[in-house]
């Protein structure tokens, strides 16, 4: 009988923390269209979207009307069961990532320990990675399914681009993984809560993350998928209406995800700096380990934001050079230097 | 070959630097000026709450001028029709009747006065033109219109209200 007993309280407590989770990301990634805007403007000068609502602040919400009132198009030649399954795809991978990251602390309610992290599964990292794959079958079956050349091509770039980055991507976290020694991100933002961050001994390895993951996002300067200017719109050339909404705002949740995950993995997570000596404890610090997360985390999507509006975009054979004959070599010798290191230092 | 000006530079076609082909100083050096603009002074005028001030001189639609007793001072003369350099004002006279003396402040007066505001090119050599100080520019610009019709200003539009009928 104990075999199915349910605990109520815990499948209360994971709900609302995943439709927490959700909102938090969707929140985010709707307001990052709206500071992507006024950060393109600032930095050319402009005053941005100001409008709608005080400051432009309704801007995503009548941008997202609009989306939903657009006509639906599917194209009579595509395949309509792979052409509605690729924007699907594209978002459900995007909101998947974020349930192994510990968003904070744990909060103590009424006797009970709530653990601010969805799944603490000791292959965090490898789950990250399983689903990160995952999300360019949504751009290869939207850009298939579409049955247009232009769609396929691009898809066909997009799919190489990310598998490329794929790699550097993970050998700058198996660099990672050999110091911290555990795939579960609560530890490795344990770890860092009584020492150093990351980013101080794995500095190099941190910058191959970066780049790659500017790359995994196909945020500029390595947008060469959607290259909004240059191409008729990439892989979502045929799309409209939500399901182009979907595959644009997939990408801002891919965005907001990995800044996340930097600062996980590198920037301390949810540990700040005197956070044990504050003097204060239980919730509040918890809360507040939580703030200092989402100020990293915006921290690091200003800096997406930034770098798309002063670098330039990348030539396609510029983007392979880069991530192969580059950024892999480089991640190598990361792995090699750090794998030396930690042998001389158990010794 | 002897350059036109002192103004041309030579390219420097010399093979990058292990520096410069790391690009990260320069990307980082971009990135800095990017940063620094985010706090320049914007450019953009907030227009329909905020609108940018003529200069002194500037030359916009023509009004028709009446003098003191509000009486039309243009007498269709046709010196402005002959000075506008893109031919567009036409203009038809017509004689003063005997007790519309209040009306018009010569004999003769513009019975029908056109301006194309779409041929006009605002040059102001009308205003230099008129002898009677019958045309000038305002501080305005034509508003839109949806047929070119609407851009052809007739009396009713050029000339100024009589000062008297406000009274």
């Amino acid at each position: 009988m104990t075999l199915l007993s349910i605990d109520w309280f815990f499948i209360i407590e994971k709900v609302l923390l995943i439709s927490g989770v959700l909102v938090l990301s969707l929140v985010v990634a709707m307001y990052s269209t709206w500071g992507e805007r006024k950060i393109a403007a600032w930095i050319q000068d402009r005053l941005g979207p100001n409008r709608a609502g005080p400051m432009g602040l309704l801007q995503p919400l009548a941008d997202g009307g609009k989306l939903f009132f657009k006509e639906e198009i599917i194209p009579n030649t595509s395949n309509r069961f792979l052409f509605i399954l690729g924007p699907s795809i594209a978002m459900l991978v995007a909101c998947m990532t974020s349930a192994v990251i510990p968003w904070g602390d744990t909060l103590t309610i009424a006797g009970r320990e709530i653990s601010l992290q969805v799944a603490d599964v000791n292959i965090g990292i490898l789950f990250i990675f399983g689903v990160v794959s995952m999300g360019v079958y949504g751009i290869m079956l939207g850009g298939w399914a579409s049955n247009n050349k232009y769609s396929l091509l691009a898809s066909v770039r997009a799919a190489s681009q990310i598998i490329s980055y794929e790699l550097p991507m993970g050998l700058a976290l198996i660099a990672l993984l050999m110091m911290t020694g555990s795939l579960s991100l609560k530890d490795i933002v344990e770890q860092q809560r009584h020492g150093l961050w990351n980013v101080v001994y794995q500095p190099l390895g941190f910058f191959i993350f970066l780049v790659c993951a500017f790359a995994e996002c196909n945020r500029a300067p390595f947008d060469l998928p959607e290259a909004e200017n240059e191409l008729n719109g990439g892989y979502h050339l045929e799309y409209s209406s939500m399901k182009l909404g979907f595959f644009l705002f997939a990408e801002y949740i891919n965005m907001f995800i990995s800044s996340a995950l930097m600062a996980t993995m590198y920037f301390g997570g949810y540990a700040f700096p005197y956070m044990d000596k504050l003097g204060v404890d239980g919730n509040i610090l918890t809360l507040l380990g939580f703030l200092a997360l989402f100020i990293k985390t915006l921290g690091f999507i200003f800096f997406f934001m930034w770098v798309r509006w002063t670098v330039p975009r990348f030539r396609y054979d510029q983007l392979m050079r880069l991530g192969w004959k580059i950024m892999i070599p480089l991640a190598l010798v990361n792995m090699l230097i750090t794998g030396a290191l930690v042998l001389a230092r158990q010794h | 070959m002897q350059a036109l000006t002192n103004r041309a530079k030579a390219v420097d076609r010399r093979p990058m630097t292990f520096m410069e082909k790391l690009y990260i100083p320069a990307i980082a050096k971009g990135m800095t000026i990017t940063f620094k603009h985010i706090f320049h002074r914007k450019a953009t005028v907030s227009f329909p709450e905020k609108k940018r001030d003529f200069s002194p001189v500037f030359r916009g639609l023509h009004i028709l001028n009446r003098d003191e007793e509000g009486r039309e001072r243009c007498t269709a003369c046709g010196l402005c029709a002959v000075a506008c350099p893109a031919e567009a004002i036409t203009m038809e006279a017509a004689e003063r009747k005997p007790g519309e003396e209040n009306l018009y402040r010569e004999e003769k007066y513009a019975a029908r006065y056109e301006i194309n505001m779409l041929r006009c090119i605002f040059c102001g050599f009308c205003e230099e033109a008129c002898p009677k100080d019958a045309i000038y520019m305002s501080e305005t610009f034509a508003p839109a219109n949806y047929q070119r019709k609407g851009f052809i200003y007739g009396k009713d539009d050029l000339l100024i209200p009589d000062p008297k009928e406000g009274k």
